[in-house]
Parts: C-alpha cells; sequence; structure tokens
C-alpha cells in the first residue's frame, strides 16, 4: 500500500536525510527605520517521514518561516532546499513545477474552490500537472480521509471538519515530498480538531509524509514528533516526542524569554 | 482549469449576464446594421433589375458628364422620331418609348402628398401588357388617356380607390385624372415612401411638357442575338448625344447612387456600432478587473496547488472567450430585431428606405460573431494578465488585495500620454494639410479613442475632487446614506474611475453631437437672417426639391407681391470638375443681400447672358478677379462662357448659391425645364395674415409649392438637421445604455464585496430603505462624474471642430446640457435599482458571519 512512497523515500535516502534544508534565513520587511526583522537568521532542517510542528507567540516569525520553507515568500538572505534543489534561486515557472512535485498546502481556512466538488478539488493539482491519474492512490486517498459518500458535494455543503480532509486529500493527491500545514485547526472546533489531527498523524505513521505544521494550539503540536519554538525571528528551543502539558510549559517559558 | 472557468461563470450568473450585455448590444448594432444594409441592397437590386427585366437594351440621352442623381438635373430628352429608327433595325424584336418625371399626386387637402424625402415618380406606360412594363397591376385596369394608375401603399394611405378622381401635377397645372387601377412594382413591398402615377405615353407627354420627346427607350432583341451585340448596332446608327447600354449596364448605372448612399449608410452605422462596442471594451475590462481582485484567494489558492501563471491566464480567457461566444449570439440574433427597429426609425423620420424582407448573409453572422469574441477576449487581457500577478502567499494572507502591477506607476503619466497624442491626431486630422477624407476621419477617430482612454486613466484621480463636489447635494440633504455614499464612490477611485468612464464616452459623443448641431443650426439661421432679406420664401412642400417656375411667376402676380426672387440650380462641368452652379433672376437683389467683397447689389441686374458672380473663396482657389473668363459645360454639352461681375464674402452658415452664379434667362436657356430652388418674395406690408393669404390663393395651382415665412422656412429647413440629429441621440443612447449596465455590474459586484460591511451598518441600526438609497446616490454620484467629465470632453472636442470648420459656429445649447446631466442622475438611479435591491435584503446575521 505504501510501496510508492516507500521507493521514493529510499531513492532520495542516499542524498540527504533532510527533504527540507533551511540555513541562515534572515526576512527583514519594509527598509531603513520602519524595517521588520521577521527572521534573523534561522536554519534548520526537516526529516524524511517526520512531522515537524513549527510554534511560537505571535509575532514569533512562524508563518513567515513557513511561507519561506514553502516557497511563497523569498528570504532577505539565505537558502532554503527542497530535496537538494534551492528554492530560492527559482523563477515562477520553476517554482511551480517544485510545487507540482514536491509541496502540498493546507489552510486554515481551507481554500477549497467553491465551484468544484470535493473530488475534483481534490483531484485539481494532478489535473494542473497534467499527469496520469492513479485512480488506486486516488481512492485510496478519498476512502482514508472518510470522503467516500461526499465525492460529488460541493465545498458549501460540507462541514468545517469536511472540507478541510479534502484539503487534506487534496495535499496527498500528488503524493509530495512535503506538505505545509498553516493553522490546519485554527477553524475548527474542538472535536473536529480532534479528527484533524487525527488524520495527520495517521498520514505520516502510515505513509510515511513528511509533514511541516505551524500552529499555536499545544494539543496540535503534541502530535509533532519535533516541535521547533520561535521567539523574534530565532529558534529559541526545540522539543521531540512532547506532550501537551510540556508543550505548554515549554510555550510559557518562550514567552517569558 | 477549463472546468474551474466554466465552473466560474456558471456560479457567477448574474455578473456573467451583466458582463456580456456590455457586448451584446454592441455585437447587435453591427449585425443589425449589416442586416438592414443587405436588405436595403436586395430591395434595391431588385428594384432596378425588375425595372429592366424586359429589355435588353435601354437608350437614353446622354449629357456631358455624370449628373448625381439627387442634382434634379436630368439627361436631355430625345427625339420620338428615334424610336422609329431603333424599331426598323433588323435585331430589334421590339422597342417602347418612355418619358418619367416628378408627378405629384395632390391630396384631400389640396397639397402634394409627400412622405419625408421620398420622391414622387410619375412615367408613362405605353402598353401595360408589354414586356417592358415592370408593374403588375394589383387592381382595375392600365391607364389610358385621362387616367392615371397608383401604387397601393399611396391609395391605402389616402384613401383613393378605382374611379375615384385625383388630381396630379408634373411640370404643368394640376390635371384631375381617373384612377384606373392600383398597382405595385415588382417584387417589392414598398420601394421607400415614394408615390407612383402612371400614365399613358401621350398624357405623360403633356404631363411632363415632353411633347415629341422621349427620356427612354427600351429595346427588347430578337432570339439569338445578345445584348451587347444588340447595343452595338443600335450605337451605330444613333446619334452621338444618345446612350446606349445594355440593360445590365443601364441597371448598374441606375444603382450607382443607391449603392454610393448604402456604403454611406453601412459605415455610419458600423461606427456607431463600434462606439458602442468599445464603451462595452471598457465596461468588460472593468468588471473583469473588479471579479478577479475579489477572486485574489482563489487564484492565489490555485497557485498554491499547481497551477502556472499560464494557465490561470488561459482560464481566465477561457471565461472571456465563453463569455465573448455567448454575446455574439445572443447580439446577432437581437440585430434582426434592430434592424428592423432601424426601419422603422428612418421611417419615422421620414425617411422610409425599400424593404423586400430582412436579408441574413452568412458573412453577418461571421462578422458579428468574430468582432463579438474578439472585443470580449481582447478586453479581458488587461485583467487577466493582472490575475497572472497574484502571489500564491494571497492563499494565506488574510484580506489579500491584488498586487499594483508593475506599470502602476506609469499610469497617470501614460495617461497624459495617451490624452496628448490623442488630441494631437485629432488636431492633425482638422489642421493637417492635404489629407483626404478617410485619413481625416480615422486620425479624428483614432486621436478621439485614445483621448478617452487616456481620459479614462487618468480619472481616478479626479475621482475624489469629483465625488466630493458632484456628491455635496447627497451628502447635504441625503443624512448618512448620503455621506457613505460619497465616501464610498471615492473608496476605490480607480473602479469609480472605470464605471463613469464608460458613461463618460456616450455623453462625450452626445454633447459634441448636440454641441455641432446648435452650431450648424445657428450658423445657418444667422446666414438665412442675413441673405434673406424679404419676407416671404417658397419652396416645395418636401422643402428641398426644385419647383417649376410658374410657381414663382403666380407668386409675382399675387397682390402686393413687389418683388419675387428666384434661385435656379443645376450642374455644370468648371474647371474639369463637375459642380453645383445657380441662377438668378434680374431682381433679386430687392430680395437677396450678400457681402460683396467686389461688385454691389446691382450685379443681380447686370449680369445679363455672360455675367456671373462668385464667392472670395473660389476667386481664391482659381486666382478670379472682375473681367476674368470662365468656361462652364452644360449637360448638353453646350460651352457657356461667362465673365467674372462680382465677387461675395458668404456668410459662416454658408449661402443658397453654387460655385458660379449667373442670370436665370442664361440658365433657361441652357437647361431643360428649369425649376427653382427657392423664390424669395418681397411684399408690401411685409408678413401679415392678408399677405400670407394672398400668396397661398396665388399658389393654389402649385399644390407641390408652398409659402413660408422667415422663421418658418428657416424651422423648416433646419428640421431635416433635426432629424439626423434625432438618429443620432437614438444611435448612441446605445452606448449609454451599455455604460448603465457597466454601473450595475460594478455595484452589484461592490454590494457582494461589502457583504459585511452591509451587514454591520444594519446591525448597527441602518434601515432597509437608507441602505438602498446609499447604493443609489453612489449610482448617481459616479454617473455624475461620467456626465461631467463627458460633457467637457464633448465640447472641448467640439470647439477644436468649430475651429476648423467655418461654417459651424461654437455654440453650446446649455439647456441641452443640462437634460443631458439629468439623463445621467436617471441612469445613475435605474442603475442602482438591483443592486440596491439586493443590499437592502442582505440577511444581517449571514452577512455579519460572511467571510
Amino acid at each position: 500500500m505504501t510501496s510508492a512512497i516507500t521507493e521514493e523515500s529510499t531513492a532520495a535516502e542516499g542524498t540527504t536525510a533532510a527533504v527540507v534544508q533551511a540555513s541562515e534565513i534572515t526576512r527583514v520587511y519594509g527598509e531603513g527605520d520602519t524595517a521588520v526583522h521577521a527572521l534573523n537568521g534561522c536554519s534548520l532542517a526537516v526529516s524524511r517521514g517526520e512531522l515537524t510542528a513549527i510554534m511560537g507567540p505571535s509575532g514569533s516569525g512562524k508563518s513567515t518561516m513557513m511561507h519561506i520553507l514553502a516557497g511563497l515568500d523569498k528570504p532577505t538572505s539565505g537558502s532554503v532546499t527542497i530535496e537538494g534543489a534551492d528554492i530560492t534561486k527559482l523563477n515562477d515557472n520553476e517554482l511551480t513545477k517544485i510545487r507540482r512535485q514536491h509541496i502540498g498546502f493546507i489552510f486554515q481556512f481551507f481554500n477549497l474552490l467553491p465551484m468544484l466538488t470535493a473530488e475534483e478539488n481534490i483531484r485539481l493539482p494532478l489535473e494542473l500537472a497534467g499527469g496520469k491519474l492513479d485512480t488506486k492512490w486516488m481512492d485510496e486517498v478519498i476512502k482514508r480521509t472518510g470522503l467516500d459518500d461526499r465525492r460529488a458535494h460541493r465545498p458549501s455543503e460540507l462541514s468545517g471538519g469536511q472540507q478541510q480532509r479534502v484539503a487534506i486529500a487534496r495535499a496527498l493527491a500528488t503524493r509530495p515530498t512535503v506538505i505545509f500545514a498553516d493553522e490546519p485547526t485554527g477553524n475548527l472546533d474542538s472535536t473536529t480538531s480532534g479528527e484533524i489531527l487525527d488524520l495527520l498523524h495517521e498520514m505520516v505513521a502510515d505513509f510515511g509524509q513528511t509533514i511541516v505544521m505551524v500552529t499555536h494550539d499545544a494539543r496540535a503540536a503534541a502530535i509533532a514528533d519535533r516541535i521547533l519554538f520561535l521567539a523574534d525571528g530565532c529558534i529559541v528551543k526545540e522539543l521531540k516526542g512532547a506532550n501537551q502539558g510540556e508543550i505548554v510549559a515549554a510555550m510559557d517559558e518562550v514567552a517569558r524569554q | 482549469m477549463t472546468r474551474v472557468a466554466l465552473r466560474g461563470l456558471w456560479g457567477r450568473k448574474l455578473r456573467t449576464v451583466l458582463t456580456a450585455v456590455a457586448i451584446v448590444l454592441g455585437v447587435a448594432l453591427v449585425a443589425g446594421t449589416l442586416v438592414l444594409t443587405d436588405s436595403i441592397q436586395k430591395a434595391f437590386d431588385n428594384i432596378f433589375t425588375d425595372s429592366r427585366q424586359g429589355s435588353s437594351v435601354v437608350i437614353s440621352g446622354k449629357s456631358a458628364f455624370d449628373l448625381a442623381d439627387d442634382s434634379g438635373a436630368t439627361a436631355p430628352p430625345m427625339n420620338e422620331s428615334l424610336l422609329q429608327t431603333v424599331k426598323s433595325q433588323p435585331d430589334v424584336a421590339e422597342a417602347e418609348g418612355s418619358v418619367s418625371g416628378d408627378a405629384q399626386i395632390i391630396g384631400d387637402n389640396g397639397k402634394a402628398i409627400v412622405y419625408g424625402g421620398a420622391p414622387n415618380l410619375g412615367f408613362s406606360i405605353a402598353n401595360g401588357e408589354s414586356r417592358f412594363n415592370p408593374l403588375s397591376l394589383v387592381e382595375g385596369s392600365w391607364p389610358s388617356g385621362n387616367e392615371v394608375v397608383i401604387d397601393g401603399s399611396t391609395a391605402d394611405k389616402e384613401g383613393f380607390k378605382v374611379g375615384d378622381t385625383v388630381g396630379v401635377q408634373g411640370r404643368g397645372p394640376v390635371e384631375d385624372l381617373k384612377i384606373s387601377g392600383i398597382v405595385k412594382f415588382g417584387s417589392v413591398s414598398t420601394i421607400g415612401g415614394a408615390t407612383l402615377a402612371g400614365f399613358d405615353l401621350p398624357t405623360a407627354q403633356r404631363i411632363f411638357a415632353m411633347d415629341g420627346k422621349l427620356d427612354e427607350i427600351a429595346v427588347a432583341a430578337k432570339s439569338g442575338v445578345s445584348d451587347t451585340q444588340l447595343a452595338t448596332e443600335l450605337r451605330t446608327v444613333l446619334p452621338e448625344n444618345t446612350q446606349v447600354r445594355t440593360s445590365a449596364e443601364q441597371a448598374k448605372n441606375d444603382a450607382k447612387d443607391t449603392n454610393q448612399f448604402i456604403t454611406f449608410l453601412r459605415t455610419f452605422l458600423l461606427s456607431f456600432g463600434g462606439i458602442a462596442l468599445f464603451v462595452g471594451a471598457f465596461v468588460i475590462a472593468n468588471s473583469l478587473s473588479i471579479t478577479i481582485a475579489q477572486r485574489t484567494r482563489e487564484l492565489a489558492t490555485l497557485r498554491t496547488v499547481g497551477a502556472s501563471r499560464r494557465q490561470v491566464l488561459r482560464s481566465i480567457l477561457i471565461e472571456s472567450l465563453v463569455v465573448g461566444v455567448f454575446a455574439s449570439v445572443v447580439g446577432l440574433f437581437l440585430g434582426l430585431g434592430l434592424a428592423k427597429g432601424l426601419f422603422w426609425l428612418f421611417d419615422l423620420i421620414g425617411f422610409t428606405l425599400p424593404n423586400s424582407g430582412l436579408i441574413f448573409e452568412t458573412r453577418t453572422i461571421i462578422v458579428a460573431l468574430v468582432v463579438g469574441i474578439i472585443v470580449t477576449v481582447g478586453a479581458s487581457l488587461r485583467p487577466a494578465i493582472r490575475a497572472t500577478r497574484v502571489p500564491p502567499i494571497a492563499a494565506v494572507r488574510e484580506g489579500a488585495t491584488l498586487p499594483e502591477s508593475r506599470f502602476a506607476r506609469f499610469r497617470t503619466p501614460a495617461a497624459l500620454v495617451l490624452t496628448a497624442i490623442g488630441f494631437a491626431l485629432v488636431i492633425y486630422g482638422l489642421f493637417g494639410s492635404g489629407l483626404g477624407t478617410a485619413a481625416i476621419l480615422i486620425s479624428m477617430g483614432v486621436g478621439a479613442l485614445l483621448v478617452f482612454i487616456g481620459v479614462a486613466l487618468f480619472a481616478s484621480k479626479l475621482v475624489p475632487g469629483l465625488a466630493t463636489v458632484l456628491g455635496w447635494p447627497t451628502a447635504r440633504a441625503g443624512g448618512v446614506a448620503g455621506r457613505l455614499a460619497r465616501g464610498n464612490a471615492k473608496r476605490n477611485p480607480q473602479r469609480t474611475a472605470s464605471t463613469a468612464a464608460a458613461l463618460m464616452i456616450g455623453l462625450a459623443l452626445v454633447t459634441l453631437v448636440a454641441v455641432l448641431g446648435q452650431g450648424i443650426r445657428s450658423s445657418f439661421t444667422g446666414a438665412v437672417d442675413k441673405i434673406f432679406i424679404s419676407d416671404y420664401a417658397i419652396t416645395a412642400q418636401n422643402n428641398f426639391s426644385p419647383i417649376p417656375t410658374d410657381a414663382a411667376d403666380a407668386a409675382a402676380e399675387a397682390p402686393g407681391a413687389e418683388a419675387v426672387a428666384s434661385v435656379r440650380a443645376g450642374e455644370a462641368l468648371v474647371f474639369g470638375n463637375v459642380e453645383g452652379v445657380t441662377a438668378v433672376t434680374p431682381n433679386s437683389g430687392e430680395a437677396i443681400a450678400l457681402n460683396w467683397v467686389d461688385g454691389s447689389e446691382a450685379v443681380f441686374s447686370q449680369l445679363g447672358e455672360d455675367g456671373a458672380f462668385i464667392d472670395n473663396d473660389f476667386a481664391k482657389k482659381h486666382d478670379l478677379t472682375i473681367g476674368s473668363s470662365v468656361n462652364m459645360t452644360v449637360p448638353s454639352g453646350t460651352v457657356v462662357p461667362l465673365k467674372i461681375k462680382g465677387i461675395f464674402d458668404p456668410p459662416p452658415g454658408g449661402s443658397p448659391f453654387g460655385i458660379l452664379t449667373f442670370s436665370a434667362a442664361t440658365f433657361d436657356k441652357n437647361y431643360d425645364q428649369p425649376e427653382n430652388l427657392f423664390s424669395f418674395v418681397k411684399m408690401k406690408g411685409g408678413v401679415t395674415d392678408a399677405n400670407t393669404q394672398a400668396l397661398d390663393t396665388a399658389l393654389k395651382d402649385f399644390p407641390n409649392a408652398k409659402a413660408q415665412t422667415r422663421d418658418q422656412f428657416k424651422d423648416n429647413q433646419v428640421s431635416f438637421l433635426n432629424n439626423i440629429l434625432n438618429v443620432l441621440y437614438v444611435l448612441l443612447a446605445l452606448s449609454v445604455i451599455v455604460s448603465l449596465f457597466g454601473i450595475i455590474n460594478t455595484l452589484v459586484l461592490t454590494v457582494f464585496e461589502r457583504t459585511r460591511e452591509i451587514g454591520t451598518l444594519r446591525a448597527v441600526g441602518m434601515t432597509r430603505s437608507q441602505v438602498r438609497r446609499m447604493i443609489r446616490y453612489e449610482s448617481v454620484i459616479t454617473a455624475l462624474i461620467g456626465a461631467a467629465l463627458g460633457i467637457i470632453l464633448g465640447i472641448v472636442l467640439a470647439a477644436l471642430l468649430t475651429i476648423r470648420i467655418d461654417f459651424i459656429k461654437f455654440d453650446v445649447p446649455v439647456g441641452q446640457i443640462v437634460l443631458f446631466a439629468v439623463a445621467a442622475i436617471i441612469v445613475g438611479i435605474f442603475a442602482a435599482i438591483l443592486p440596491a435591491r439586493r443590499a437592502a435584503r442582505l440577511n444581517v446575521l449571514n452577512a455579519l458571519q460572511y467571510e
């Protein structure tokens, strides 16, 4: 069932264990006196098959960090590589190719296309990339995200949790190297949040999917293999396999600094 | 991506339809024009081929040069004896002579029946059953002796029946003839508004004062003899001054003038279609820009899941392609209806066009579709390119807006440069030397378009100021709703500017037409006031046809008539060109005043046999002074030597005189059947009821002549201009309607965008009617901005034109301009109806939660 992923992983293993690597990235908004230093020379590496959570108080730079890692924003200095390719040097067309091959997104507000059905939304990335449709994989993804009986529904006919499942399925559709999740539970109630977190966890556990998740929710971070804490544009702390209590404590500590 | 595009369109049905309407109307006018002109062309072709159907060869008198059809000039007639010569030729199977001319049918009121400017055709029917007769009897029998046949449409309109006696006038006095039958012409249901009157040959010759003469001889060839062969044979036996044409050549010659007219009409109407499409392009570009701005997050999401810029571009273009196809197809069918409407419109102003059914050519379909699609897709190019600039990161940013284009900072300089180039082109077209008509029109047209685009781009800078001023009344009187409306209009200046710009174009053109129309009117009436110093004028019932000179003679006999000055008009070859020439009676100085540069009022009476006077432009052009000789060739081929005896300076509104004006006596000697264009009458005691009565009585036997006071004459002469202006207004109204839909569309999109805001306003206590008012005021302010810009632009363009064209005074019709501003307010109110209702109907709770 996971053969495709594992094969790919093995092939890549030889080069480096880190699929996403950032070194010495800075991001400055504005110029002169009004310049804001969102990131001050952060370096990090995301390992294959791991769920990495990025946490930090508002204004810590965690969102900027994710945007830069995912190629949505460019750092002022420093470099980001995905599968060894430096994405900070790419033009728009090359970045589009990287997105099609290597990157999936999950958003806080789901960002589904309202005119398409759930299934059409899920297939969209494949159709855009023009690749051949792997029906078996599609069915697998739809089944695992629990959307089998919701295929023909429009986003407006789905609950928030179901919409986020569609978004997760869409992110998985191309079997990307890494999925970036931006506050995936930020717009959901706690029960639904739990379901979504379970699903993300399964993706990592069963499919070996690499995920980078930005969140300020300790419960969400608790499913992560590794948690990075940002404050004032720097990584100030790292936890591995921490539970919710430890995370809350770490957050407090970071906030106090 | 195609699916995303199509589903997206479907999801925005109302907006899609409103956007499409912008193109529908333009395409409809283009398609309608083609259908209309094809139909007229077909009808005329039918008329011309039908009328020559039975002939192989047509023989007519030959003039020394080609005469313009509308000059009233005709080729000199032939002697009846020629008919025998023709008949005796071995290859001739049959030949028949005919005469024709203007024949007025007299209505119950004793006045000639005229339908607008349509002709009153009279002709001989030598033999009703002959193969040369294009008419068929509907009722009754063919005429013989004192009988006449008339067309069914005139009979219906005037209530004439077979057996009735009706007055008919040709050259001589009115004759009472019995209606022997009702006829119809070939396959055409109406020949424009023309009246038909047919007589037997001797009666026709008497009525047209052509005893022993023939206008045409129609000849049929014996079988086996080709038309060309027969024509060649006949040419050898007939005298120099006859024209022998095969029936095909004759039909082509008959159609020459109408073809020119149809080409003109087509170009004229198409240019209005072009204007409507241009305005439509503005509306589409603006609507699409707004929709794309509102879809920023959706487009960014597409980018994050792997859509390339090219794919985004393609999806927007597919959308506009679908809209374009849809709009063009609808426009095409609407065009068929519009063609009918145009027939009706021209009929309404007395310009009935012949109609033998609507003609729908494949070419019409292709042109309508291609034009509609190209304009739609072309207009969406800029917004589509902007859509590709939406960065993927906009997918994760709250309230992300469309990034300014890279060229945004060049917008104002570019707008100014465009406006400047536009004005430069307009000025070049107007004042550039040695340009052909086409070059002038193209240069001015393109210039005006650039000016419109430039001003539209620049308008966003003017919007805050204009909104403050124009929104002042609503802000003062409209309470909170008024103040919010004014603020909303200023909120997105570019959007308000683009929306207003569409209306601006229509209003600029309407204003231009109004100012020029007023200028022509006032310089014309000014000229009449200067030249026409007598009390009454005599013209034909339709104000422009020439009338027999007897009418003037009769008027001179009226009690109290002191002087009758008549102006005759014809054509002559002067300096190698066919020119309009005029002639005056010797006593004209008593009724006509000219500003003499050289010579004096006495010139009128001193013209003699070879005297002529000219205007100073013509004098300058050909370096003529008093005493210079000019040779003029008249249609019969005679060369008439003339000596210049006077030079005058015409008033700005022009003069009734042609290139050369000579004595009426010289005219009568050289032109067959001379007629007067106008006569001016000086009466003892000026304009009085008694004098009017006296003239009417004197003209009793001339049903086609009417006496008018100077004021009536002015009104009658400008009535044609007023009709043309009204047609222009109707055609430009289409562009204004297109911009109306532009405003509706912008407001619908704006309401959609401000859902949450409107919800908040309602939550804090705004009533539904206040919401409606807020939207309505914003709409009116936008419309007024468009009106203000348009009116100013229109006046500026009109001012430029009047500087160049001497005979148009610069005269702003203030009343009419105020009316246009009021019309703009009404457009604004109308545009707001639907969006305001949608805004007022919003559910407060849903609106607040709206994301």
